[in-house]
Formats: structure tokens, sequence, C-alpha cells
């Protein structure tokens, strides 16, 4: 199932329990795929038209007036253009306003580098207290909106848009602002952010124990607030981590493990895989990790070159 | 709704707005004195509000989008007992809970946190179609500036407010002719501002700001007029009430001293008993 279509069933689902719940789309409602939300509470149901930064605004005032807005867009529109809008409109005015950022980075495809966030969590990330997300499969993504929902604060959510993936098993549980170990090994950490990037992840992790490196695979679901224990344990155990994630280097995950593994002094060596500082372009996905860095090759690389160098020190 | 003479009350705050800038020293006296009438109608006569529970529901709700003018509101809300007046002379100092530009955690009372411009119209937007979806035929009033009309999210939320028939949503232009950098129509004119509302299917009326029976009638006919939101356009003076602010190029953030505030409180009360 399309990532898009679990957020709408969910929310669906989510409405018929919780009155408060509304929808906000800006006339994207059909790439986000909530046509169904609208057809089943067309009273909750609010399309602004092309204005997100007055969706975010109205978004507010809902959640001021007691009602839990989802508002969502392509992920440029729903950082950079609203940036101002759900900093204090939404965070600072401490409301409960849940902005969802679709098709992240890569995911962009053939909307290009004008619609290709890599920038987004970074923007988002200096807004305090503000609870970013990226779930990476179905299971995580449908286990964690309700309680995205109910958290009283603002939240911002990246949302892989088309396509699916069920990689955790339907008993699994989430947390926000927890991770999830999901192989388990000891030469070296790989985390990982979102579902393109996941599925990288894992797949480099297969080459690197096909040369006999067993990784640590990390899914960190939240990157603010980071799983520092999940992610400091993990670094203590293997002494050397990569980073892999759709966004750019700057102010996303390598630079939030950056931070935590000096903050403790944990001696782990870090590469960062990512965007490196470049903007988007147009491209099928296959060109696009691979113009960008992405793909478990480059992830598998950047964990030997680690490892090389512990072997020579 | 409370049971006071409007004059007296409009001139009490204006007053009081001049003595908490004076102490300390510097502030938003422009803009805050030419709202002084319309929070004056809105909270002493107009708006179902309980002071001791101002998250009441099915209340009347006012989003102050040019939160810059929050010490005039914060002295009306201090009257009419949301905080302690003594928090009046906090205003700015650090850890108050009256900070310049308004903000709903910190103040009771306060319904959204505004000041940067052009927000606040959608925030009223929003909540007035929560009130729609929970049934409650209360009414938003929002207030906007004249210079803050140049933020185009006020044109988003427009087309939103009347897309939707928000007509239970009243908001307010100060049209005080002034912004930091000059008068509006030097800087970037609005006019004919009733024309673009209009055209943005919004019913629209304008008014003489000062004149407090003429905002009270205008809200009266913006109630009975259903099917879209309603702007007033309040022709207005910055610094009204203050010689030394009136038509002051540098009356939008002023530094002045409570000497200065007492004098132009002076003359408000010798005005006063002139008209008595």
């Amino acid at each position: 199932m399309d990532m898009r279509d679990v957020y709408t069933e969910t929310l669906i689902e989510l409405a018929g329990k919780d009155e408060r719940i509304v929808l906000l789309e800006a006339d994207l409602m059909n790439a986000t795929g909530t046509r169904p939300f609208k057809v089943a509470y067309p009273d909750r149901f609010i399309n602004v038209g092309v204005s997100e930064a007055d969706m975010v605004g109205v978004a507010a005032g809902l959640s001021a007036a007691g009602k839990i807005p989802f508002a969502a867009s392509f992920g440029c529109f729903a950082s950079r253009r609203v940036y101002d809008q759900f900093f204090l409109s939404a965070n600072y005015a401490q409301l409960n306003v849940n902005l969802v950022g679709t098709d992240p980075g890569v995911t962009a495809l053939f909307n290009g580098g004008t619609h290709m966030t890599f920038e987004d969590a970074g923007i988002m990330r200096n807004i305090p207290q503000l609870r970013i997300l990226e779930p990476s499969d179905e299971v995580s993504l449908r286990k964690l909106l309700p309680q995205i929902a109910n958290w009283p604060r603002s939240v911002y959510l990246r949302l892989h848009r088309k396509g699916g993936w069920s990689f955790y098993g339907e008993d699994e549980t989430f947390e926000i602002g927890k991770g999830k170990l999901v192989r388990e090994g000891s030469d070296i950490t790989l985390a990982s952010f979102g579902m393109v990037m996941l599925q990288e992840t894992l797949k480099a992790a297969d080459l690197l124990e096909k040369k006999g490196i067993h990784a640590d695979v990390i899914d960190v679901l939240t990157l603010k607030p980071l799983d520092r224990e999940l992610v400091l344990a993990s670094a203590r155990k293997t002494g050397q981590i990569v980073t892999c994630e759709n966004h750019n280097i700057y102010n996303g995950l390598g630079s939030a493990v950056a931070e935590v593994l000096a903050e403790d002094g944990v001696p782990a060596r870090l590469r960062r895989i990512g965007c490196q500082d470049k903007f988007g372009e147009v491209g099928k996905i296959d060109y696009l990790m691979e113009a960008f860095g992405l793909t478990a090759a480059h992830i598998a690389g950047a964990a030997e070159a680690l490892i090389g160098m512990k072997k020579t020190a | 709704m409370f049971d006071t003479d409007l004059n007296d009350k409009a001139l009490e705050i204006r007053k009081k707005t001049l003595e908490i800038i004076g102490k300390l020293g510097v502030g938003h006296i422009g803009g805050s004195l030419s709202v002084v009438e319309l929070l004056t109608v809105l909270y002493y006569k107009r708006m179902k509000i309980d002071p001791l529970n101002p998250g009441m529901e099915g209340r009347d709700w006012f989003v102050l989008s040019k939160g810059h003018a929050g010490p005039a509101l914060y002295c009306v809300l201090a009257d009419l007992g949301f905080f302690p007046k003594e928090w009046l002379l906090t205003l700015n100092a650090g850890g108050t809970n009256l900070p310049s530009h308004c903000d709903r955690v910190r103040t009771p009372g306060i319904d959204m946190s505004t000041g940067s411009l052009g927000q606040g119209l959608s925030a009223a937007v929003g909540i007035t179609l929560a009130q729609r979806i929970d049934g409650h035929d209360n009414w938003v009033y929002a207030c906007i500036g004249d210079g803050e009309s140049q933020e185009g999210q006020n044109w988003e939320a427009a087309m939103t407010a009347a897309h939707y028939k928000t007509d239970r949503l009243i908001a307010f232009t100060d049209f005080n002719k002034m912004q930091i950098d000059g008068l509006t129509e030097d800087v970037m004119g609005i006019e004919k501002i009733e024309d673009k509302w209009a055209s943005f299917n919004w019913h629209v009326q304008r008014i003489d700001g000062h004149n407090m029976d003429a905002i009270d009638d205008a809200i009266e006919i913006a109630q009975g007029v259903s099917g879209s939101p309603h702007m007033i356009i309040l022709d207005t003076i910055k610094g009204k009430g203050a010689a030394f602010a009136e038509g002051n190029p540098g009356n939008h953030n002023m530094v002045f001293d409570i000497e200065k505030a007492r004098e132009a409180i002076n003359a408000l009360d010798a005005k006063a008993r002139e008209a008595i």
C-alpha cells in the first residue's frame, strides 16, 4: 500500500474515534491521496487552495480552538514556504499543528530540484521542542500517527508518499523519540532515517556481512529528539558509525549524531551518507540515488573506509 | 458584556497605556492608542467572555494580529480581571507575562500569539471554522494593521474566509495611515482598501475608528449579514490622544518617559473635564 494511503486510512480511523481530528490540504489532496477523508468527513476537511502559509495559520487557529489538525503539502512547501507561520503561529504559540511534508529528498523525482527538499528536517530542527519524524514503513507510520495526533505540541512528519513497504511486524511497538535497533552486529553502526534509506542501509549491511563485517542497523524514526541512548550505546560498542539520510548532511541525522557523539565524548569515527550540500535535480530514483550518493554501495563503501581506518590505526 | 460608560473606559485604557509604556520608556505607543476605541467596544460591550474562565466554551474570540498593540490590550485584560493589575508594570521586563507582542501562552485572555505580521487573520479563520465544526454561534473578532495589510498571507486568508463563508468572523483594519517607514500611502499604498476586501467577497464597511457608536453600529450591521466574512475599516489616528505622538512619524516604536506620558494623561483629563 502507498504510504499516503496508510496516512489517509489511519487518519480516517482516528477521526472516527476522535472528533477533534481535522485534515487540511493546499490543492494537493489528490497527490496526498486524502480524498477518502474528505468523503468520510467533509466537515473536517479543509482545502485552502494554493496557499500553504494560510493553511498552517488556519491549522493553528483550529488547534487554538481545540482541534487536532493535520496539514500536508510537498515537503518543500511544508517547510521553506511556511517556516515563519509554523514557527510562530504553531510552535511559539505551543499549539498542536501536525505538518506533513511529503516526497522527501530524492522521492520528488520528476518534480526535480525546485521540489527536492534536502533541507526541510534541517530547518525544522531549529524550532524549539519540535518533534520531527520520518516513519520508515507502513507499520511504523500506522502506529506513530495516533501518537502524533495526541502529542500536545506540533510535529513535522516527513512522509514518503508513493510506494509502500511492510518491514516491521504488526505487533511491533513504536514511540515518538525512540529508534529501533533492527539488526545487530559488532563492527560498525549504520544509522538510517526514513524508508528509502532504511532499505538501502539494510542492503548495505548484507553487502558488509558478505565481507565478514557485522553491522548494527538503527532506524532512528525520530530525528528530533534523537534517541541518544540507542545511538550512543551502539557507537560505544562499535566505535564507528555511518549515518544514512535522504537529506543534506547538514543539520540532519549526520549532524545530530555528531552532536551527541561529541557531547558525550564517545570516541567513534563518523561518516555521513546523504546529499553532500547540493541542490536537487530531476531524474528517476536509481539515477538520483546514485547522483546523491545514497545507495547501498555508497553506504557499504563508507563503512569499509571506516573499518580500514580502524585497522590501520 | 459589562455595564460601564464606554467613554470613561476608553479614557482610562488610553491613559493606562500611556503610563505603562512611559514607565518602561519605549514602546509601540502609536498603534496601541489607535485601537483603544475598538478594544473598548469589543471587550466592554460586545464580547461574550469570562475573565475568570478565559477558555470558556462558546465564548467570543479576539485575535490581535497587529501584535505590537499588545500593551493597550493588556490594559483592558488587567482591568477586566484576567490577571492582576500589577502585571502591567512588568511590561517587557525579563520573565514578564506581558511581552510587547501578544502571546497566548503567557498572558491569560490572549487568544493567539502574534507579532510576525500577516499571520493572525489565518488563525482567526481557523478558529472560526473550528467553532462552526463544534456548532457554536459565537463571534470571532480580529484586528490587522494597515501596514500589515501589505503582507500577502492576509489575502490568502481573505480568500479562504470568503470561500468558506465564515460569516461569524468580523475583522477590523486599523487604518491609522502610518507605518514604520512613513505614511502607508508613501511606503506602499493600500487604498482603496475597502474595494480590495469587497473584491475578495467580504462584507465591508468603513467608519471613524475613534467613534465608539460607529464601531458598535458597524458590528451590529455585520452580525446581520450572513454568507460572507466581515471587514470593518477603521479610519484612525496613530498615537491618538497623545499630542507628542499624534502625527509624529516616529510614533511606531517610540522613546518617551513617564513625564511625557503624564503630560499627555493630564491633557486627556483636562479635555474630558471640558466635555462634561
